[in-house]
Parts: C-alpha cells; structure tokens; sequence
C-alpha cells in the first residue's frame, strides 16, 4: 500500500539536488539539440527558396545539392534520434533512483 | 477484373481487422481499455501503430504524385515530416506518457486546473482532428473514383465510415492499434517492392535511374526533377516553403491523434522506444515514397500520369499547343476546384500497373484503401476521447459518473464523430479540401505546440496564457486559410498557402502575453508537480 505523494510534497521534491541535476542535464541536450535540428531543417527550405541556382548545381552525379541536402535531413534526424537514445538510458537511472527513493519514502510513511 | 482483385484484396484485409476488432472487443470494457488499450502495447507496436497512423492515403499517394510531377519540391514535404518527429522525441512524447491520462487536455489541465482550458484544449484537439478526418473522408471518393470508376463514390465513403466505426466502436484502441500496425505493414511492403521492381528496370543502377530522372518531359519541356523550384517558385516561392515547412516540422508535435499513442505504453521508456521505431519506419517509407515518385515519372511518363494537367502546367501546355487551348479550358472550366491536383494521385497505382500488371496494381489500390481506413479510425477514436472524456465526463460530470456510462459515452460519440464525418465527406466530396491537411498541421502547431511546449517548461504559464494561445492559434490559422490562394484563387488577400509562418508566432506571443499580464499562483505552484512527474514518471497513471 502506498500512499499518494501530498501536494506539498512536489515542492520538496522538484528542488531536490537529484532531481535538479536530471533536468539540468536534460536541458543540457534537449535545448542545443533542439536549436540545431531547427536550424539545419529552415536551412533547407531558406537556401533553396532564396538560391535556387546554387542548390540545382549537380554535386553527385546528376544528384543536385538541394536533393544532396534534403537526404542528409533522414540522416541528421537519425544520428540525434541515436545520440538521444544514448543520453536518454542515463536520464533513465536518474530518474528511476528518484522514484524509488519516494517510493520507499511514502511506504515508510504508511507502516 | 483490377475491380474484382482490388476488391478481394481489401476483403482480405476487412476480414483480418474485423477478426482483430472481435478479440479486441472483450478487452474494451473499461475506459482505460477503450481509450489506451490498458497501456499494454509494446514500443515496437506502438512505433508501427505511430507509422500507420500517421502515414495517410494522402502521403502515399499525394506524395509520389507531387514527386512524380514536381521532383525535389515534392520530396521536401516529406523532410519535414520526418524531423518533425525530432520535436515529439525531444519535448513531448515521454512527459506525455509520464503526466496524462488519455488526453491532451488531461496533461494541460494537470497544471491549468478550471473548466475553460479544459474545455479549449478539448475545441482544439476536436477542430485539428475533424479537420483532418473530413479531409482523409473526402480522400475516399477521390480514391474510388481514380481506382474504381465503376463503384461511385457515394457507397465507398459510407462503407469506408460503417467498418471504422465498428473497428472503434467494438475494439477501441486495441483493435485500432492493430489496424494500425497491420496497415503499415502491407504499406511499407508494397512501397518496398515497387522500389525493388524500379530498381530492377535500371539494372540495379541507382546512376541511371537518377540520370534518368534528372531529364524527364514534363508537359513537352525536358525537365530535370532533382532540381527546386519545378512547385515553389517566383517571388512568394521561398515565403511559401518556409511557412509550409514551419508548420510541418512543429505540426506533428500537436497532433493529437499521434499524442494520444503515447498513452497506451506502459512506460516513458516504451513511448521513447516507440518514437525511435516510428522515425526508422517513417523514414523508410518516405525515401521510398520519393524514389517511387521518380520512378512513375521515369516509367510511366506524364502523358498516363496526368490525363488532366495542373492549372499552372495547363498554361504552360496552351502557350505551345495554341490549338487544343479551348478545349482543355472547358476541360478546366468542368471541374469545380482550383487545381485538380487529385490526378496526381494515380503516379503510384501506375506505377504499379506498369511494373507488375493488374495483380500489382489492385494490391497497390487496396492498401490504398485500407490506409485510409486505418487513419480515419484513429482519428474517430482521438475526436470520441475529447467529447466523451474531457466535455461530458470531466467538465459535464465532473469527474463522477460510471464507467458504464463514460464507455457508453464514449461509444456513442464515436457513432456520432464518425456520421458527422460521413456526412462531411458526401456534402463535400466534388471539392478539392487538399487545403484541409495543412490547416490541420498550422492549427496544430499555432494552437496546441506552444501551449504543451509552455506547460512543461515555463512556471509562469497560465490558464489565460493558454486560452488566449489555443484561441489565437486556431482563429489566425482559419482566417488566413480563409483569405489564402487556396480559398480565393488570384483575388486572396493572405498570400501564402500555409499561415504557418504568421500564426504559429501569433498562438505562441498570444499565449506569453496571456500568461505576462494574468499571473496565476495556482498554476505557479503546480508547475512543480507538472516537472517532476512529466520528468521522473512519479505519480504516473498505470
């Protein structure tokens, strides 16, 4: 039997060490990963629409550099969705060592 | 006989999901059943249900249309798609899992407690998702009649309408999930084997096949479709990409059909899991769609693709073939829309017919069919939790009543959802509502991204905040649709043909001055619980 966690209690814990460093390291990926993908994603429809010539330059092959670019978005979306899995399996610990911590709390609280 | 072989084909395929919606049906007697399938579907499942879901009739076949006519222009639609998928893995999909319940209102009013943002994320999600469905509707009858002349197109949408009724009605997200992932299934194999049979065609040679590519006749002009600006050009062509890429890339983030998957894993873990399986599968898909796109335009040729021309390339034609200018204007003049870019639908069934003859081609056209069918029941499922759930249960109710009741309610709105749309789709079914999706896309970045991305994050977000965002959000998107190209042709006072670019800025500085000039000391103070569940997974629903 657990209890449910009292509102009061959120306060506690959303300025706990622990959970401060979770969000700080989330924050930490999350917020320049975030700006990067923006950014590279607006470059393409922004090049393309501005300097059409330059990006009908064939670059491999007949390939042209707008397509060159365009295809590079799957890969780019691809190595972050990896990179973020990676971090993600450490934002995981943390947060199961936080939930279990309360947990044990809130059974203590009971018995 | 393509007829007969369509038919059987989708029969087959009836029959399985009905067999899945009747084992479904003894596990959809709880509201947590109905609405989030127990939350006992696996991350893989769950990244294919994702894919199937969000991979429409409209991306499959509009999509290697627009390639097919347009080349890169296109495939840039798909780009955005896809990293619009990196904001969903970033920012939404785990907090969602962690902090709702079964709506996207459930996780705002976490936070905002009281009736009016409740009630406006609940408008929110019903506009963006009706919206959405009348448009896949619609898509019905443009498909029948495109790959089965014969049937009509009034018996297809009310057929279409009665099955995904009964898939959500009886088997609710469990038999829909499975619609789902079975869909996607027969898509990505059908859409692999026809790269394979291009491929084949060149020898195995991607070279050729982009030679090829790069010098196809496009309305008796040698066009080379690996280059930009064969859709968006001339001065507002670069403004017309960035406002339609904008409103892709942030679209998919609050979309509440695909949010609401996220709520049948058991985990953050698992929704994690299902936004990674969902990136590779929906990555695949669209490079494939893109290739099959240059292959219809290298195989089959524009003179089958297009049996009538697009507006802007009809021009083109009359400029050089002076003497059949009057009889393709009254050809034009017969259809009531603006730019009958249904005809470009046809490029992936030809595509077919061309490389594996009519076997091919009715196996192409019924997992046509069966996207469609999928997609519509997610939909009817995501419009049925924002009536059922949050206006009757928690803001008529109360929060009280049975679950009896709350299924019941829940069944019915669906029946109701689901014949409005029917409804929709037959009044509206000679007019292009190509316009339909990107309004859904703009309403959902411009009114719900700004209001979950401010939820989460900042603690001075409030319940004015987000009313004034969700309603600014969603009016500027109607409004500048309403006064765009698409609705008014050459007299459009809004120039672009997305808002995006204008109403997302609009929903999110509504949204922050909302919040600025109204403080909210209970919602400052519930932003503690909001971060520590949406982060840590406490007090997450089970």
């Amino acid at each position: 039997m657990i209890r449910p966690i009292e509102p009061g209690r959120w306060r506690e814990l959303a300025a706990e060490p622990q959970f401060r460093a979770l969000q700080r390291s989330r924050r930490r990926f999350v917020l320049p990963a975030t700006l990067f993908f923006v950014a590279y994603y607006l470059a393409l429809p922004i090049s393309v629409g501005f300097f059409p010539e330059t990006m009908s330059r064939p670059v491999a092959g007949p390939l042209t550099l707008a397509y060159c670019f365009g295809l590079s978005q799957f890969a780019m979306a691809w190595i972050l969705l990896a990179l973020y899995l990676r971090r993600a399996r450490h934002f995981d610990v943390a947060a199961a060592q936080i939930r279990e911590q309360e947990t044990q709390e809130l059974t203590r609280l009971v018995t | 006989m393509r007829t007969q072989q369509t038919l059987v084909m989708f029969a087959i395929f009836v029959a399985i999901t009905l067999v899945v919606t009747y084992w479904a049906s003894g596990q959809s007697t709880t509201s947590r059943g109905f609405y989030a399938a127990h939350r006992k579907i696996g991350g893989l499942q769950n990244g294919w249900a994702i894919a199937g879901e969000y991979v429409s009739a409209a991306t499959f076949l509009g999509i290697t249309g627009l390639v097919a006519f347009y080349g890169f222009d296109g495939f840039m639609y798909s780009v955005g798609w896809l990293v619009g998928y990196l904001a969903v893995l970033f920012w939404i999909a785990e907090p969602l899992r962690n902090a709702g319940k079964y709506t996207l209102a459930d996780l705002v009013s976490l936070r905002l407690r009281g009736r009016g943002v409740r009630a406006t994320v609940a408008l929110s999600t019903l506009a963006v998702t009706l919206i959405y469905l009348v448009a896949q509707m619609v898509g019905v009858s443009a498909l029948v009649n495109l790959l089965l002349p014969r049937l009509g197109d009034v018996v297809p949408i009310v057929f279409v309408g009665a099955l995904m009724l009964v898939y959500v009605i009886f088997g609710g997200m469990l038999a829909t999930t499975w619609v789902q992932i079975i869909k996607a299934m027969l898509l990505l194999v059908s859409t692999l084997g026809l790269c394979l049979l291009i491929l084949v065609k060149f020898h195995f040679s991607i070279g050729a096949f982009l030679s090829a590519a790069s010098n196809v006749s496009v309305a008796g002009k040698a066009t080379n479709l690996l280059q930009p600006g064969l859709l968006f050009h001339g001065p507002l062509g670069a403004w017309n990409l960035i406002s339609l890429g904008l409103a892709l890339v942030l679209g998919t983030a609050g979309l509440p059909h695909i949010l609401m998957r996220f709520f049948t894993v058991p985990s953050a873990q698992a929704a994690r899991t299902s936004v990674a399986w969902a990136m590779v599968l929906i990555g695949v898909f669209y490079l494939a769609t893109s290739f099959m796109g240059l292959g219809a335009a290298t195989l089959v040729g524009e003179e089958h693709i297009g049996p009538r021309l697009y507006a802007g390339q009809a021009i083109e034609y009359i400029a050089h073939h002076p003497d059949q200018a009057q009889q393709l204007n009254k050809q034009l003049a017969r259809q009531d829309y603006i730019v009958p870019k249904e005809d470009s639908n046809l490029a992936a069934p030809l595509l077919a017919a061309k490389l594996g003859g009519s076997l091919l081609t009715a196996f192409v056209a019924a997992v046509a069919f069966a996207t469609i069918l999928a997609v519509v029941a997610g939909l009817t499922i995501t419009a049925s939790s924002a009536v059922a759930h949050d206006f009757w249960f928690s803001l008529i109710r109360n929060g009280r009543g049975s679950e009896t009741e709350h299924l019941f309610v829940a069944r019915s709105t669906a029946a109701v959802v689901g014949a409005l749309a029917i409804a929709l789709a037959l009044a509206l079914r000679t007019y292009n509502v190509a316009f339909l999706v990107g309004l859904a896309f703009a309403v959902a970045a411009s009114a719900n991204v700004p209001v979950i991305v401010l939820a989460l994050m900042w603690r001075r977000f409030s319940r004015t905040g987000a009313i004034a965002g969700m309603l600014c959000g969603l009016l500027s998107s109607f409004a500048l649709i309403a006064l765009s190209p698409l609705a008014m042709g050459d007299r459009a006072i809004f120039p672009l043909e997305n808002p995006g670019i204008v109403s997302i800025p609009i929903g999110l500085i509504a949204a922050i001055a909302g919040s600025l000039l109204f403080r909210d000391r209970e919602a400052e103070q519930s932003f503690d619980q909001l971060q520590v569940r949406a982060s840590t997974g406490l007090g997450a629903e089970v």
